[in-house]
């Protein structure tokens, strides 16, 4: 078994095509602005409760999503607008489950933490720290059972990898070969908890030796990179060789949620990440000096996606709040069956 | 000087034990240490090593021989020069199993030497004249797992001990066999981990059925339970949810102590998206069971120990089910009603016939699934009696008896001639003194006065 440091090539240099940049910074770009806009619209009131963005984070789940094919499943945390948006899920449905209206993916009933698409395969949204690294390699399991080569992406934070599930389940998904590509989002806090604070073992991917998983570390403010990762980790699962860990080195700008003292970081270190290893500003510089590009195309683009979160903005004030009636259903799959005595 | 051997118990809830095969014959030299005998228990086959030193005087129970009760003399050791010829075992012990040692059965059949508890029901979930077998609550519940598993390929069993184990209590004993490993699975210790993949390949299409060695190790996982499968389906707006089944055995087994003798009925049936299952009889695990595995939704299935090797009539039929949410009344009765489920059903039948004894007439209900509960059968019970008790093994405190005594007041106050009285387990952690452990728990006593108590005796 080996386990190794990723070995990728820089983003400069990597084999990609025109469209693919394209793609991805558009991709990245919707996250941002629609995080923007959902951290505007709590500072109106219209969003309640915790509310959790991923700003500085975008290059991870657009990395990942880049190597993934139909039937493949995802899971994450509370932090999962981004992992929404990436798989393809309507902005509309995600903005109005943030506003808690009759149109968001949860009809209003799940919130900014708990939303869910059959359809795109993503599992949720939970709001319970690791909970969704079992789920996720449950959802492994039910592939293997089917006898498909689909994958699971599990994604966590580096405080969640502190879970005991997630050692109970790196054990049993290595035992049962199953194909879950543990994500861990290495954003360097745990809230206001940095990972030198929660733990003094060198690396997080390298824990899955210990369960004779194999893994690497990626730089996650680097989306080709992150692409290049996940190529590597969907081969390996789809091939029957079992899980595969990736350790994705990011970075949130905003709080952790939307109350966040900001204590406990300085200003200038996340000035500096802003500056220096931004995601999108890289794909940004790699478009325009390869001349895949001009400011005038990227203008378009910027406005275009705009528009795309505007509009969601404004369906998810206008949807209605949900039914009275929605207090009772979606309980039980089959009827009611308590009385209310 | 002769010794004699006696059946030992080989675990806290071991009655009596099938003694499968001999390793020494009469004649041989036993040392301490020696393994001279493998006995059957309702939970494994475990070896019988010798503590004496002697000679083999004299097998005393045949192999093959079942329903040997703990103690009876199962061989006599005796000193080299000894003669054996004559020796034949002494005691009290003697009754059960030495007559029966003489035909030997194949060892392979369960043990089912305990006559069945039959029940009165006056309103039986199968169609009158069905042929009735008599089967352990052990052997109906690896019936109703093994009939869904060729039902439904989705559908699959995991949990520690389960598979080459056969079962740490033998539920799915030659479950593997037939299954094989891909859909019997033994998981590590690790209940938190098991529950959450199990919960997230339920999310992925499967219909798993998960084995908890016993409910008391469930608090390991109850955030997969509650968090997880239950509430999923709501926060997902019905997209998705968590079609399984979570079982094992629940509440007081026999002098294993505080950790591992709690029931938790009154926690899951608290949680809105879980239906909770807590049968007693045979028949009623089986059909039960089925409908659980078949339930869309996350189901806790809470069994019992104690009731494992009981005997119940079964309904011979090629798919028996019961739906949840309909009570059994077991005994119809006029002067009181007597409200239970699971094992506190026991003490509930048995202070019934006492109290008919005494001129009290008692009705008899069983709730069966305590999510959905059966309030019309007990309120119109109630109406009928004017008086309840309710019994329970769980602690007192938010107990399923204070539910349903609440749900009395509120929908039959006017019929009741007395306050209704909760019978549980008392409000203590589980003692392991035996004198104390029988304190601790709801006795018969103890319903038969609540019911003198409600009837002003
Ligand atoms: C079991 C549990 N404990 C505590 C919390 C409260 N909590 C929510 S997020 C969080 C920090 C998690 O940090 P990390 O896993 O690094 O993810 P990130 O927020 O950085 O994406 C905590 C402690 C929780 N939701 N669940
Ligand atoms: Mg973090």
């Amino acid at each position: 078994m080996a386990t190794r440091k990723s070995a990728s090539t820089p983003a400069s240099k990597a084999n990609v095509s025109k469209d693919e940049l394209l793609a991805y910074y558009k991709d990245m770009l919707l996250i941002r602005r629609f995080e923007e806009k959902a951290g505007q619209l709590y500072g109106m009131g219209l969003i309640g409760g915790f509310c959790h963005l991923y700003i500085g984070q975008e290059a991870v789940v657009v990395g990942l999503e880049a190597a993934a094919k139909e039937g493949d499943k995802r899971i994450t945390s509370y932090r999962d607008h981004g992992h929404m948006l990436a798989c393809g899920m309507d902005p509309k449905g995600v903005m109005a489950e943030l506003t808690g209206r009759e149109g968001g993916y949860s009809k209003g009933k799940g919130g900014s933490m708990h939303m869910f698409s059959k359809e795109k395969h993503f599992y949720g949204g939970h709001g319970i720290v690791g909970a969704q690294v079992p789920l996720g390699a449950g959802l492994a399991f039910s592939d293997k059972y089917k006898g498909n080569d689909n994958v699971t992406f599990a994604y966590f934070g580096d405080g969640a990898a502190n879970q005991g599930q997630v050692a109970e389940t790196y054990n049993m998904a290595e035992i049962w070969d199953l194909p879950v590509i543990f994500v861990i989002e290495n954003n360097q806090y745990a809230m206001g908890t940095s990972t030198q604070r929660s733990t003094k073992s060198p690396s997080y991917w390298g824990r899955g030796a210990a369960y004779g998983i194999e893994g690497e570390e990626v730089d996650g403010m680097d989306v080709l990179a992150v692409k290049e990762a996940s190529e590597r980790a969907t081969a390996h699962c789809r091939a029957g060789k079992g899980p595969y860990i990736l350790e994705v080195k990011t970075y949130r700008y905003r709080g952790h949620s939307m109350s966040d003292p900001a204590k406990y970081r300085t200003r200038e270190e996340v000035q500096k990440m802003r500056e220096e290893r931004d995601p999108i500003e890289a794909v940004r510089s790699i478009l325009l000096t390869g001349n895949h590009a001009t400011e005038d195309d990227l203008k378009a683009i910027d406005k275009d996606i705009k528009a795309v979160v505007n509009a969601s903005a404004e369906f998810a004030k206008e949807s209605p709040e949900p039914a009275l009636s929605e207090l009772w259903t979606d309980i039980y799959a089959d009827e009611i069956p308590q009385h209310d005595a | 000087m002769a010794t004699e051997l006696l059946m030992p118990a080989l675990s806290p809830t071991m009655e009596e034990g099938t003694l499968a095969k001999w390793l020494v014959k009469e004649g041989d030299t036993v040392s301490s240490g020696d393994i001279i005998a493998e006995i059957e228990t309702d939970k494994a086959t475990m070896e019988f090593e010798a503590v004496d030193e002697g000679i083999m005087g004299k097998l005393l129970i045949a192999e093959g021989t079942e329903g040997v009760k703990v103690n009876t003399p199962i061989a006599i050791l005796v000193d080299e020069g000894e003669d054996a010829s004559n020796l034949s075992a002494s005691g009290p012990a003697e009754e059960a199993a030495a007559v029966e040692a003489a035909a030997p059965a194949p060892a392979k059949v369960p043990a089912t030497a305990a006559a069945p508890i039959v029940s009165k029901s006056v309103e039986p979930d199968y169609p009158a004249g069905t042929e009735m077998k008599q089967q352990t609550v052990r052997e109906a519940l690896r019936d109703a797992m093994s009939e869904e598993m060729r039902r439904d390929d989705s559908v699959f069993l995991m949990g520690e001990e389960v598979a080459e184990y056969q079962g740490a209590y033998k539920i799915s004993q030659g479950m593997l066999d037939e299954f094989g490993p891909k859909r019997i699975i033994d998981t590590p210790i690790t209940e938190h981990g098991f529950a959450g993949i199990a919960t997230g390949a339920a999310f992925g299409g499967l219909r798993p059925i998960v084995e908890f060695m016993t409910f008391n190790f469930a608090m390991q996982a109850i955030d997969h339970l509650i968090n997880s499968a239950a509430k999923t389906l709501y926060m997902s707006g019905g997209q998705m949810g968590a079609p399984m089944v979570f079982r094992g055995p629940n509440g007081a087994a026999a002098r294993v102590g505080a950790q591992h003798s709690q029931c938790y009925a009154a926690w899951y049936a608290h949680i809105p998206g879980l239906k909770v299952v807590m049968p007693y009889s045979a028949a009623d695990y089986k059909g039960l069971m089925k409908t659980a595995i078949r339930d869309p939704n996350p189901v806790i299935f809470l069994e019992n120990e104690i009731l494992y090797g009981k005997s119940f009539e079964v309904p011979v039929m090629d798919d028996f089910t019961i739906p949840f949410g309909k009570a059994r009344i077991w005994r119809e009765g006029t002067d009181v009603t007597i409200v239970s489920f699971g094992i506190g059903m026991t003490y509930a039948l048995e202070a019934a016939d006492k109290l008919a004894e005494e001129g009290i007439s008692a009705e008899v209900i069983d709730l069966r699934t305590l999510r959905p509960i059966d309030y019309d059968t007990v309120i119109a019970s109630v109406m009928k009696t004017n008086r309840c008790v309710t019994v329970e093994e769980g602690f007192p405190v938010g107990s399923i008896g204070n539910h349903i005594s609440s749900v009395i007041m509120q929908k039959a106050f006017d019929y009741l001639d007395a306050p209704v009285i909760t019978c549980a387990g008392k409000d203590v952690p589980m003692p392991y003194a035996a004198n104390l452990e029988k304190l601790a728990l709801v006795t018969t006593a103890d319903v038969i006065q609540a019911v003198k108590d409600v009837t002003y005796r």
